[in-house]
């Protein structure tokens, strides 16, 4: 089985996210960079396919601070090949970023035609579209997204597909490989590989550098007139004291509201 | 009187006889013996014959001297006894074989040379006595954690057949010679007591020859035996002593871990050996009194049960693997590491390498539960385990009317190396900043980090993650080189224990590490601190596992409670003896162990409140604090104990 | 003529769903203020009659086909494409759930156009359309100007409150036929409800909702005590049912149950979008987390900083005293 895992890295929220100057976009002083964390339970999804089914995992991620240790993690953890795309400018959009994924991946020999693309279903910094769809309609294969389990069957080319829907419902499918999977989570917890593993990945497994194909893809994008802190439209009373104080406001609170 | 091994029997003399049994015990035993070090051989190296006048040291004091036994005064005192005789019917029973194998010998008998008899029938008698105290304690009070086995009731069974065979032996000839050996009391006791039943004198020196003969016999069965019995350890033990690790805190040397045989090296494996299965590790371990599954003395048992199943069956293993099936994991997670255990053991020893030899091996597979990995990734990311922004590290000096030095920038005298519990835990903030008023006030010249002081890495050792300990230490190390400071110190233990003994040397080539509650004790001896009014507390004081069993720092908190004026009662376990809270070895970072009866913290917090009067429970550590706080909400204690720490009882006494 | 409005209506198991009726509210305020029509597309099998309460547009483009019984993106995206590129309404407004997550990124690359996504308001400004989308996990919003003439938008749930999406008349409807559709290479084989014989959270009057400050599987037995003093069951954010605490038919959320009780009580829930999203038209919101910056304090009513382990058990001493005084008085 061949397996493409697309990884990206988003703002880490931890910190404090500054607005920059331009009132725009990110100060990136202070600013750290975090895999998206649905690919890397995208990552952990194609590591169980390999473990079952035997075959390869490559992964792709366009240049960003920190993205070689998230590289050199997913090798360490068992990935075949990795590549980083460079040279491109700065934080892209969704859709300029799958654009180039795209692009690289029919450069790297021998990688397409791929049985299964995963990445995450979605990321907290998706404001122009979605990668795994975006992807699908470049190249031209069957997508589904918010997708909690992967079952291949390798004699007809086909998988089953868990999705989760509202209500803690969730659909099963059958796919015709191959497919862009978006998964939001993988069967088990995404694996730990110890520091020492990915340390020894760094000397003695290579990122390939890929350069950033030329263009956009056409993709339209909307101007960004503003970043803002969120405005919030009310904050909750906050009750004070000791737990016997709080609890004996809470239930006057209840009393006037009939619940109590 | 005649000589046993001249007689004939069956047709043939004594001597053949006794050629044939020595040979066929010294076979089975020795063969043993030998597939038994075979075994071991396979393990990794390890080298333990350095410092060799230690290593005599550490053998005459608990071999010879069985120091450790005599903690529990009783038993070790019958224990010791029991040694001795067994050392002297060792001797004479050798004494005894070669004068018995080799007839033409012109050696005497051993119960025919004075001093020698004397010796020998003294300890017999008081070995007899001692017998009976460890069968009473082992079979009427049985203490936690000791097995009532077949194995230890036939040993004990033997022992008194070796001895009473002796005894009634030096009675029978007594009988037999008459007034000869008057300076052998017991003989001449004993042989009167059986004049006095009846026994006719002209049987007396058929029935020496008979008990000769049960003696060597029975002592020549037990050497064959004692290899395939838990009685190995009386072979096993002295070795172990001999063999037992000069730094018990230190670490097993790297490795990749350890899940098999081989993976071990050859003294984690002698451990098994040397154990006799007392229960004392069990007794004073945290996690076990807490009614969770580890078991030290368990752990300790399977590791023998693996060697000897490499001994038993060198061909092919039984398919259980040793680290999944035998020795599951939550038992390997269980671990404190609070040293305890092998504190205590009397034959030295070492669970902790074992454990931490496994928990190597299970980090390396990524086998670890999610709420550690997220500590790992933490850690590995932000430095803190919390998870939260390193930039907000110092964000606890905010709230403080003065500013900090910052030793990155600007030359200290001190360097305060705060931990991250001491930062970035809510309840624990004002105890720091209680601290640095108080450093404030002394006028002491320190500083901090900020935002470069990372995890010092204690934990993430002791849980396995060699990698990210030396991650830390790397960084750290860096940041400690550029920052100029003449000395350091720290809040808490677990960063106290790996700057002093695992980090290379800091403050160029000084390397002093302190606990604040070491300097607290030096400013307020100087007069630098000085109380305002004496705190009229009723207190006890918790020695921190890190801090006192490790470190050997059990004064200067108290000398600092005792300038402080308050009334410090000791608990029950206190210094070397004191009980875990159970943050350690990573604990505090892994989920609860289901099912478990209690909490180590709950233990020990109980302990604390059962002194009459005291009102304050004192920690010198943060991870203590927040434990005993817990604690004290589910015992329900809270309003009738209350934790406080040093730092903040410091405070209040100097404070105008 | 005039370039419409759109709004794509979300069928879930035989109904509309609100968010439906809240894309429509606020399809409606913005068709208004460009003095054009608002149109309703209807996508399913057997699906007219449902058309029937979209009446809040003035019509309602019902397109049915074997191929659009389940709800596969692309299958809708595939139908849908050709439809837009021949009717050319100048927004298209796409619900964002579990339903339709990718539709409105797939239908945009189909149609070259603009999409943005994590719209929590749309509005015009100057003349201009501007939307508000949440981005960082609500930790920042971004304002966008769209560009004409044709741009999609994925709209979160809870932009306008859902009754003003509901319309008294009837809408014409227009039944648009399906061009053949390619045979899917996805298809729905079924769905796995989660287990039964559970309560159904989403009709209790007071829940008790737990998160990852909880710490502890144990202290849940905390939870279940105070909502059984207040006559109510034990929910959970997706953390607790991840890790095995609570089954999945508790989970509140995006992925989970909406739930509207007139009491809801996060215990140790910071308070994430996606939870947010299940709970946060509750009539009373009462939250518990030490952490005083922690998000669920900007939609909770009351709130305490406090450590749980000790409020609960107050809590349901204080609400177990209460009882006990009312019965006997």
């Amino acid at each position: 089985m061949k397996i493409v895992v697309l990884l990206k890295m988003v703002p880490d929220v931890v910190e404090e996210l500054e607005i920059g100057a331009d009132g725009k976009s990110l100060n990136t002083e202070y600013l750290r960079m975090i895999t998206n964390e649905p690919d890397n339970h995208a990552l952990e999804e194609a590591l169980l396919l390999k473990e079952k089914h035997s075959g390869t995992v490559t992964v792709v991620a366009l240049d960003a601070p920190e993205v070689d240790d998230a590289l050199f993690t997913a090798l360490a953890k068992g990935a075949d090949q990795a590549f980083k795309i460079t040279d491109g400018d700065g934080m892209l959009g969704t859709c300029a970023g799958a654009y180039r994924l795209v692009q690289t991946l029919f450069t790297i020999p021998g990688l397409l035609p791929a049985d299964l693309i995963l990445t995450g279903a979605q990321a907290i910094d998706d404001l122009d579209g979605l990668t795994a769809p975006l992807i699908s309609h470049m190249l031209r294969l069957p997508e589904l997204g918010i997708v909690t389990r992967v079952d291949v069957n390798t004699a007809n080319a086909t998988a089953k597909v868990v999705r989760e829907f509202p209500g803690g419902v969730r659909g099963e499918y059958e796919v015709k490989l191959p497919a862009v999977l978006g998964i939001q989570a993988a069967e088990k917890p995404p694996r730990y590989v110890p520091v020492a593993k990915v340390r020894a990945a760094m000397k003695s497994q290579v990122i390939q550098s890929v350069p950033a194909p030329q263009g956009d893809g056409g993709f339209r994008s909307s101007p960004v007139v503003e970043m803002t802190k969120p405005k919030v439209a009310g904050h909750a009373q906050m009750l004070e004291g000791p737990a016997e104080k709080i609890a004996d406001q809470f239930c006057e609170i209840l009393a006037t509201h009939g619940l109590l | 009187m005649p000589d046993p091994v001249s007689l004939p029997i069956l047709g043939l003399p004594g001597y053949f006889h006794l050629w044939a049994l020595t040979l066929v015990s010294f076979f089975v035993f020795g063969n043993r013996v030998v597939r038994h070090v075979r075994v071991l051989a396979q393990a990794r190296p390890e080298n333990r014959w350095d410092h060799l006048g230690q290593r005599i040291g550490l053998v005459v004091k608990n071999v010879l001297g069985q120091r450790r036994m005599l903690d529990e005064p009783l038993i070790g005192a019958a224990h010791l006894i029991i040694f001795w005789a067994f050392v002297a019917y060792a001797s004479t029973f050798f004494w005894n074989l070669l004068r018995g194998l080799i007839p033409a010998l012109a050696i005497p008998y051993p119960d025919d040379v004075r001093w020698v008899a004397f010796v020998v029938q003294a300890l017999g008698v008081l070995g007899v006595i001692a017998l009976a105290v460890a069968a009473v304690r082992r079979y009427m009070f049985t203490p936690t954690s000791l097995e009532r086995s077949r194995d230890a009731t036939l040993i004990l069974i033997l022992i008194a057949v070796v001895l009473v065979s002796a005894l009634a032996g030096a009675g029978f000839k007594a009988m037999a010679t008459g007034g000869e050996h008057s300076w052998q009391p017991v003989g001449k006791f004993v042989a009167a007591i059986f004049v006095g039943v009846g026994v006719p004198r002209w049987l007396a020196p058929a029935l020496f020859l008979w008990a000769w003969w049960i003696h060597m016999i029975t002592v020549l069965g037990f050497l064959a035996y004692l290899p395939y019995s838990k009685h190995l350890h009386l072979l096993a033990s002295p070795f172990g002593v001999f063999f037992a690790s000069l730094e018990p805190n230190k670490m097993p040397a790297p490795s990749e871990g350890a899940s098999r045989l081989q993976d071990f090296t050859w003294r984690e494996l002698f451990s098994g050996f040397a154990c006799a299965e007392c229960g004392r590790c069990d007794r004073t371990c945290p996690s076990f009194s807490s009614g969770e599954p580890l078991s030290p003395k368990q752990l300790i048992h399977h590791v023998k049960e693996l060697v000897l199943a490499g001994v038993e069956n060198p061909a092919g293993g039984n398919g259980k693997k040793f680290l999944g099936d035998v020795v599951r994991p939550e038992d390997v997670w269980a671990c404190t590491t609070c040293g305890s255990c092998m504190e205590r053991c009397p034959v030295f020893n070492e669970h902790i390498p074992l454990l931490i030899e496994m928990r190597r091996k299970l980090v390396s597979e990524g086998d670890v539960q999610t709420r550690l990995q997220e500590a790992f990734t933490n850690l590995s990311r932000y430095g803190n385990s919390f998870g939260q922004s390193e930039r907000k590290r110092a964000a606890w000096t905010q709230s403080l009317d003065f500013k900090l030095k910052d030793a990155r920038k600007e030359p200290v005298q001190w360097l305060w190396y705060v931990g991250e519990y001491a930062c970035y835990h809510p309840s624990l903030l004002e105890i720091t900043r209680s601290l640095a008023r108080t450093l404030r006030t002394a006028g002491v010249d320190y500083g901090i980090l900020y935002e470069a002081e990372r995890n010092s890495g204690n934990d993430v050792r002791r849980v396995g993650e060699e990698g990210l300990f030396e991650l830390l230490r790397q960084k750290n190390v860096a940041t400690l080189e550029k920052a100029q400071f003449k000395n350091l110190f720290t809040t808490d233990p677990h960063v106290y224990n790996t700057l002093k003994n695992e980090y290379p040397n800091l403050n160029h080539g000084q390397h002093v590490v302190s606990h604040y509650t070491e300097l607290l004790a030096w400013l307020l001896a100087d007069g630098q601190l000085q109380v305002k009014h004496k705190l009229p507390y009723r207190v006890t004081y918790h020695d921190p596992c890190y801090l006192g069993r490790y470190n050997g720092v059990y004064d200067p908190p108290r000398a600092v409670l005792k300038a402080l004026g308050v009334d410090l009662n000791e608990m029950p376990r206190s210094h070397g003896q004191s009980f875990c809270c159970g943050a350690g070895g990573g604990r505090i970072w892994m989920e609860e162990i289901g099912g478990a009866k209690t909490r180590p913290s709950e233990i020990r917090v109980r302990e604390a409140a059962s002194l009459d009067g005291v009102q304050y429970l004192v920690v010198a550590c943060p991870k203590d604090y927040v434990m005993f706080q817990d604690a004290l909400k589910t015992t329900g204690l809270e309003g009738k104990l209350f934790i406080k720490d040093i730092a903040e009882l410091a405070e209040e006494a100097i404070a105008a | 003529m005039a370039q419409e409005i759109w709004v794509l209506a979300e069928q879930w198991k035989g109904q509309i769903s609100d968010i439906t009726y809240e894309l429509l509210a606020l399809g409606d305020e913005l068709a208004t203020a460009l003095g054009v029509n608002l149109q309703a597309v209807l996508l399913g099998k057997q699906v007219k009659q449902l058309a029937q309460s979209l009446g809040k547009a003035s019509s309602v483009l019902c397109m049915e086909h074997d191929a659009l019984e389940a709800p596969v993106p692309e299958v809708f995206a595939q139908a849908l494409a050709p439809v837009v590129r021949a009717r050319n309404p100048q927004l298209v407004l796409i619900p964002l759930t579990n339903v339709t997550l990718e539709l409105g990124s797939l239908l945009a690359a189909k149609l070259d156009a603009p999409y943005v996504n994590s719209c929590k308001n749309a509005r015009l400004v100057d003349g201009k359309l501007r939307t508000r989308s949440v981005v960082y996990g609500g930790k920042l919003e971004v304002l966008v100007n769209p560009p004409q003439p044709l741009a999609i938008l994925g709209i979160l749930p809870g932009a306008r409150p859902a009754e003003q999406g509901r319309g008294e008349k009837a809408p014409a409807v227009e039944e648009v036929r399906v061009d053949s559709l390619e045979i899917p290479a996805i298809r729905l084989h079924g769905y796995i409800e989660p287990e039964a014989g559970d309560i159904d959270i989403s009709k209790q009057d007071v829940l008790v909702s737990v998160g990852r400050g909880l710490q502890n599987k144990d202290n849940l037995a905390l939870a279940e005590e105070l909502a059984a003093a207040l006559g109510g069951a034990v929910c959970g954010s997706r953390p607790v049912i991840d890790q095995g605490w609570l089954p999945l038919s508790r989970q509140v959320g995006k992925s989970g149950v909406v739930v509207k009780p007139k009491l809801y009580l996060a215990a140790g829930i910071s308070g994430a979008p996606e939870h947010v999203e299940g709970m946060k038209n509750s009539d009373l919101i009462f939250a518990i987390n030490t952490d005083p910056q922690a998000p669920i304090f900007n939609v909770a009513h009351y709130g305490a900083t406090a450590d749980v382990m000790d409020l609960l058990p107050a809590l349901t001493e204080a609400a177990r005293n209460r009882k006990e005084a009312k019965s006997h008085a």
